[in-house]
């Protein structure tokens, strides 16, 4: 049986078809999810895919922090679910305080659209167990609001622990305090990155094929699990 | 009749490019000697009749929820009723 992987619709979310897709290219099931909704429908994993949740009303991700789907989402992160958050989904991760931080506004003011190079630094996540430590992956960028900023402690302690995840390489795209592109969770089941590796999986669209590894990892953890089950 | 003003502002230690552009913008219309530009935003709240104290801490945790984030931003609620002039303000 394959993984099931949902994906979390929210009004004003865009990139759920892209996520979906991926997700079905990195061979599990993708399974539609609806914000309003309490119940996960069994799934594995979930992906709160990008775009502008309720039009980036107030803060970005902040109250899509709030959905009804999030309050159990926010549940299974803590029982150890894997979790991926891309963009806008990476903001409401940290808009519901399952990563630490948050993003502001770029520094050049300028919404930022081209492909970025980014240095995989943890390879032990739930989803970047695919990938060779420290591979550097080329996948789309885009975003308005998307500096990662925290205070030092917080980014020290991030740095100490391994939870760096992805860092942009060959320049920063927005003013991203220590060039931080991605992080997780003290579990490494919880990540979240500004870039978008669901639109790197297919030759016709992409700049390279190096997003697929996000959700091969995912599934690789799901049967190694199935297995000892 | 309560009115609730809630005013949210970016920590002074995380850079504003809002208020930055809009510094370069003043001075360009020709108001000289700026040295600062914050952007901020406010809330205005208004309550049927008078608050009661557990409104009162409703409102505070959620100016520090959902109206701010603590992470990036400070905030402050000024309580104005008909009946009492006095204001309260708190950081976080």
């Amino acid at each position: 049986m394959s993984a099931r992987i949902g994906v979390v619709t929210f009004p004003g979310t865009l990139d759920d078809i892209d996520a979906a897709r991926a997700v079905r290219i990195g061979g599990a099931e993708p399974v539609n999810l609806w914000h309003a909704d309490e119940d996960l429908a069994g799934i594995d994993a979930v992906i709160l895919p990008g775009g502008f949740s309720y039009g980036d009303y107030l803060r970005c991700g902040a109250i899509s922090r709030f959905a009804p789907l999030m309050t159990r989402v926010i549940e299974r992160a803590h029982e150890g679910m894997p979790v991926l958050g891309i963009c806008n989904g990476f903001q409401i991760l940290c808009e519901s305080h399952l990563l630490p931080g948050a993003l502001a506004r770029n520094d050049g003011l300028h919404f930022v659209c081209r492909d970025q190079w980014l240095r995989v630094e943890n390879s032990n996540t739930a989803w970047t167990t695919a990938y060779s430590p420290d591979s550097e992956i080329l996948v789309p960028l885009k975003n308005g609001e998307g500096r990662f900023v925290a205070d030092d402690y917080t980014l020290d302690q991030l740095e100490g622990e391994g939870r760096v995840v992805f860092r942009y390489l060959r320049g920063n795209p927005n003013g991203s305090y220590r060039d931080i592109a991605g992080i997780c969770n003290e579990n490494g089941n919880v990540v979240g990155l500004m870039p978008h590796p669901e639109h790197a999986v297919e030759d016709l669209t992409g700049p390279s094929l190096d997003g697929v590894g996000l959700i091969t990892s995912v599934i690789e953890n799901y049967v190694a699990q199935e297995s000892f089950a | 009749m309560a009115r609730v003003v809630v005013d949210v502002s970016l920590k002074p230690e995380i850079l504003d490019p809002q208020g930055r552009a809009v510094q370069g913008a003043l001075g360009r219309l020709g108001l000289e000697g700026v040295a600062d530009v914050r952007q901020g935003k406010q809330f205005v709240i208004e309550l049927e009749g008078e608050l009661d104290q557990e409104q009162r801490a409703k409102l505070e945790e959620l100016a520090g929820s959902l109206l701010s984030n603590p992470v990036i931003e400070d905030y402050t609620v000024s309580i104005n009723e008909s009946t009492d002039s006095g204001s309260t303000a708190g950081a976080n």
